[in-house]
């Protein structure tokens, strides 16, 4: 426990020490102005990472969210276009996303094909269906009404409404980890898949449950990033899946599943956030600009791999000592 | 018997040849674009549509990787080798990715062009540029001027670091800038075509250079996502995005002053020419070596040059007075 809360003091001192960093090149990045626009911006990442962090909390990974993100944004823009109530959208993309997460879900669950396999497929599927469904035209600013634009720039409490939704999100998905029996099952089932089954928990309804609400989170943030950028067409988000990946596992989320927290995923997410609000400012060159976020990474899982190494020693050295 | 069997095998044998040739009469010309879904690549079709339907005997196969990658376009065209198309003309997401690729179609005897985004020469026939590149350059930084009598800071958002034609107008915009001794180019970042990143590095822009005056985004992705920065940011009138972008994409910031003015060439009219070229070039009625004049039906004719390129014509700008007109075509 004290080695957990330590690794994410460690990404906490990372991020403190790289906003110190950027401050030195350009002091107005740190102004609370500033912080807050980065947290917004931010909040897509934040958001897919915890639906991400579920996912591979049970041993899958799900590549699709960017996808399902661009689709669940061009029906939501689509929706716009044809007068549908905001409400109704909000709500709608979000079935909407889980139902492609559960997709996977069911994928995984009943066929019993490796995730990465099923998500590798439904991305593209998923692009498929926004081309399909737009025969590649974009939908753009002034097709999008302005209440439609606005839900996620209205500023309530010094925050917009998109940073409140990232900061609603991480509530939500915080409690639902550590306070519901779906959330001790994700742990479960990813540390010790056959030990959770001898203790009445289902696999497979579990990853599905994982997918489901990856899905849906997706597909709500589908909604707040087309808003935002006020555009929707078949690349948006294009890679993004990626991003969310690194996110997780610079917040220390275990790739074999069964290991990691909110908190870990979260200020992941904020790293990588950082890093792409800084280096427009500081003045870097772009050509420099990817080998930096790359080496972010590399660093991030090496401090991870190093601080996973101890546990499992003690644990053998103890076991030695009991004899 | 053996001699009327003979006579039967030779009769099919020749009817299937001619019914070969017959098919051989139609000219498949294959339009690769940098991507599907693009609303630029989705109007030059339409324009090698109308080229298709003037010349009669045309058939347009309109295909692209799904994201702007060299090697999704590498697939693309292999495919499209094996299909044993007449012609290809590409706009490539990389100068020489693709050059092994499209020396292999042109040694099976298939016509190959690029436009919009060049190959290097060993890889095509010709290369049809939409316009001159020095004339685009002078035109994106112009567009800024028109609207800065007093001058000030400009700074270029671009695609990506390794995009052709990007690279070539803002060099030939930096060639032409002592002409416009007012205007102050401060940098240039890039926004890799991705709509989230263009957006943070226009912000970043407004950042770094409190006093600048204007974006030029010679980018159809890079200048709306600028355009909705300076909107969300609240320097409408402060700020003046600029650059290439599509008419219908752009028509919302133009009416919010976002951007007063920005310029394009007509895709439709690219596409149309490309095809008019494809097909000349495959009839064998037109040679591709310098020098040599290749009639593109109504827009004329180009010349190459010692490059084997080729420009169509000058780009247009689009304002609040024609924006309506045309948003709507493409």
């Amino acid at each position: 426990m004290s080695l957990l809360k330590s690794r994410e003091t460690i990404l906490a001192l990372a991020i403190a020490a790289l906003l110190a960093a950027v401050a030195s090149r350009f002091p107005g990045f740190v102004e609370p102005g500033n912080l807050a626009r980065v947290l917004t911006d931010t909040s897509p990442l934040i958001l897919l990472a915890l639906g991400q962090m579920a996912v591979i909390l049970t041993k899958c990974i799900d590549l699709s969210v960017a996808a399902n993100l661009a689709l669940c944004g061009m029906v939501a823009a689509l929706m716009n276009g044809a007068g549908v109530p905001l409400p109704l959208i909000l709500l709608a993309v979000t079935v909407l996303g889980a139902a492609l997460g559960a997709v996977n879900g069911l994928l995984v669950w009943k066929l019993g094909i490796p995730s990465i396999v099923v998500t590798l497929g439904t991305m593209t599927i998923y692009r498929g269906t926004i081309f399909l469904m737009t025969d590649g035209a974009w939908i753009n600013a002034h097709q999008m009404s302005e209440g439609f634009k606005a839900f996620p720039r209205a500023v309530v409490g010094g925050l917009p409404v998109m940073a409140w939704i990232g900061i609603a999100g991480v509530a939500g998905v915080a409690l639902l980890l550590s306070r519901t029996p779906l959330g001790r099952a994700f742990y479960a089932v990813g540390g010790n898949p056959h030990a959770a089954v001898y203790a009445g928990i289902s696999v497979g309804r579990t990853q599905f449950a994982a997918f489901v609400l990856s899905g849906a989170l997706a597909g709500l943030t589908g909604y707040l990033w087309v808003a935002r950028y006020a555009v929707a067409y078949v690349d948006i988000a294009g890679g993004f899946e990626l991003d969310v990946v690194a996110a997780c596992v610079i917040g220390g989320i275990a790739i074999a599943g069964g290991s990691g927290t909110v908190a870990g995923a979260v200020m992941g997410a904020l790293f990588l956030g950082i890093i792409k609000n800084a280096l427009p400012v500081v003045g870097i060159s772009p050509f420099w600009q990817m080998a930096i976020s790359g080496s972010a990474i590399l660093i991030a899982i090496a401090f991870n791999t190093l601080g996973r190494r101890e546990p499992g020693r003690i644990i053998l050295r103890q076991a030695g000592a009991a004899e | 018997m053996s001699i009327l069997r003979n006579i039967l095998t030779t009769a099919a044998v020749a009817s299937a040849l001619m019914a070969g040739a017959a098919q051989a009469e139609t000219t498949r010309i294959a339009l690769v674009v940098k991507a599907l879904g693009i609303g630029f690549f989705e109007a030059a079709h339409k324009g090698a549509e109308e080229a298709a339907k003037e010349l009669g005997d045309v058939e347009i196969i309109y295909t692209g990787p799904t994201d702007t990658t060299a090697e999704g376009q590498i697939e693309v065209i292999n495919s499209l080798i094996a299909q044993r198309v007449d012609a290809i003309a590409v706009s490539a997401n990389d100068t020489d990715a693709l050059v092994p690729t499209l020396k292999k179609a042109m040694d099976r005897g298939i016509t190959v062009i690029s436009w919009d985004s060049g190959v290097a020469p060993e890889g095509r026939m010709m290369n049809l540029n939409p316009s001159s590149a020095p004339l685009i350059g002078n035109t994106i930084i112009k567009l800024a001027a028109d609207h800065l009598p007093e001058g000030g800071e400009v700074a270029v958002l671009s695609a990506t670091t390794t995009s052709t034609n990007q690279n070539t107008w803002i060099e030939e915009m930096n060639k032409v800038a002592g002409n416009y001794p007012d205007v102050k180019v401060v940098g240039t970042v890039y926004g890799d075509d991705l709509a989230d990143k263009s957006y943070r590095e226009a912000q970043g822009l407004m950042q770094t250079y409190p006093n600048l005056k204007a974006i030029i985004a010679p980018t159809s992705v890079g200048i709306v996502a600028a355009a909705q920065a300076v909107t969300d940011a609240g320097k409408i009138g402060q700020v003046n995005v600029t650059g290439l972008g599509l008419p219908s994409e752009m028509a919302g910031h133009v009416k919010s002053g976002a951007s007063k003015s920005f310029a394009i060439w007509n895709p439709i009219d690219l596409g149309y020419s490309a095809t008019m070229i494809a097909y000349h070039l495959t009839k064998g009625e037109a040679k591709a070596e310098p020098g040599a004049t290749i009639p593109i039906g109504r827009m004329g004719s180009v010349t190459l040059d010692d490059n084997n390129e080729a420009a169509m014509a000058d780009p247009f700008t689009y304002d609040a007075s024609n924006i309506d007109q045309f948003s709507s075509v493409f």
